[in-house]
């Protein structure tokens, strides 16, 4: 907070143990950051097909090469957080789940429901590739 | 703003150790945040060792014996010595919480104690309230109605009495307003959970007549929205309140009125 009075700041981040909740808080926020730089990689794609076959094809080479495998691991495990975090936000709009007990049960699926979704997207996707 | 560093006259550096356990049986580290408006230095972490067969059970105890005994320049904030009236608020173990209501014997390892997180510093573990007061006072924290004042209590049925159980019994410690990433970043516009949880009390409350003003007060981006659901608020409350919760009730009459 801004003071003038050469008053020091009292420490915050530096030895406040975040709780699990603001963990996941802090995560829906940094894996919609990540998902809004990963867009552009899927635009890049659809420019590619749009621009000639050549142009699609490098795109395909670099999104099938270990690397571009990666990038697209990270940005469905981002997108399925982000959608299951969303959806407990849905919850919350709605007054409910709020207790300690039910905010910890609530990490618990978001994280597990994420991690489930994510591999077995990947399971579908290897065998249909 | 978000600023994750602290300024530069805020970091804190290694400060003096004193030993005054010699012979205890059950010894005990306590590193104490310390800053004096008086030496133009930066605040440090003193470290003193104590024999916990001396004094009480609790935290605040422990700070009161240190102080009373060995050093006598040590400040904080502290009275009912009971959980009432909100005093000594102080992070202490990584979370904020009352000083008189923690049990030493549930920190592991060395007690490190700090001011609530994010305020302007007056001297050791007393913060600069000034700021937060002024919010409490933006929200009128009394009852305003228009009727006239009956000739006797204005009444209440038990069902509306009872809507006011976990928010009467806020003692504005402010563990839970310094404990929120939203109010640390936006703290000079965004009420933060205390100031809405109290807002939330009379809101609620069957005998006011402003409702529709008061909601109109927190209807902004930076007072009410800035709350994320990041639950630091409720974790921390010392009296077990859900702040959480009370805003989260506040957007809901904000839709509901629409």
């Amino acid at each position: 907070m801004a003071n003038g009075s050469g008053r020091p700041l009292s420490p915050h981040l530096q030895v406040y143990k975040l709780p699990r909740t603001a963990i996941l808080s802090i995560t829906h926020r940094i894996t919609g950051v990540g998902l809004a730089v990963g867009t552009l990689l899927l635009t890049w794609w659809l420019v590619a097909a749009a621009t000639s076959p050549a142009a699609f094809e490098r795109a395909q080479h670099f999104i099938g090469s270990f690397f571009g495998l990666l990038l697209m691991f990270g940005w469905s495990l981002a997108l399925y957080y982000h959608l299951c975090n969303g959806v407990r936000h849905l919850v919350w709009d709605a007054g409910k789940s709020f207790e300690l007990s039910e905010a910890e049960r609530g990490n618990q699926i978001v994280v597990i429901a994420a991690a489930v979704l994510t591999v077995l997207t990947w399971i579908i996707g290897l065998i249909a590739w | 703003m978000v600023e994750f560093n602290l300024p530069a006259n805020s970091k804190v550096g290694v400060g003096k150790t004193i030993n005054a356990a010699n012979g205890a049986k059950r010894a005990k580290t306590f590193k104490i945040y310390r800053w004096s408006p008086d030496d133009g230095q930066n605040p440090r972490v003193d470290t003193y060792v104590v024999d916990l067969d001396k004094f009480g059970p609790m935290i605040l105890d422990a700070i009161i014996y240190i102080k009373n005994n060995i050093d006598s320049t040590l400040t904080f904030r502290r009275s009912c010595r009971e959980g009432i009236c909100g005093s000594c608020a102080m992070n202490i173990d990584g979370t904020n919480t009352l000083a008189c209501l923690k049990a030493i014997e549930d920190v592991k390892g060395d007690v490190k104690i700090y001011p609530l997180p994010h305020m302007p510093v007056v001297k050791d573990l007393v913060p600069d309230l000034k700021h937060i007061y002024a919010q409490l006072a933006s929200i009128k924290p009394w009852l305003q109605s228009q009727s006239p004042a009956p000739s006797r209590e204005r009444l209440q049925s038990p069902e509306d009495r009872a809507k006011l159980d976990g928010l009467y019994e806020c003692i504005l410690c402010f563990c839970c307003s310094t404990s929120c990433p939203s109010y640390w970043w936006n703290g000079d516009r965004y009420l933060g959970p205390s100031i809405l949880l109290q807002a939330y009390r009379w809101i609620v409350d069957s005998r006011d007549e402003m409702t529709g003003e008061r909601l109109d007060n927190l209807e902004d981006p930076f007072r009410l929205y800035r709350c994320h659901t990041i639950m630091n608020c409720t974790k921390a409350c010392p009296k077990g309140l859900n702040p959480a919760k009370a805003i989260a009730e506040i957007k809901k009459l904000m839709v509901v009125r629409r």
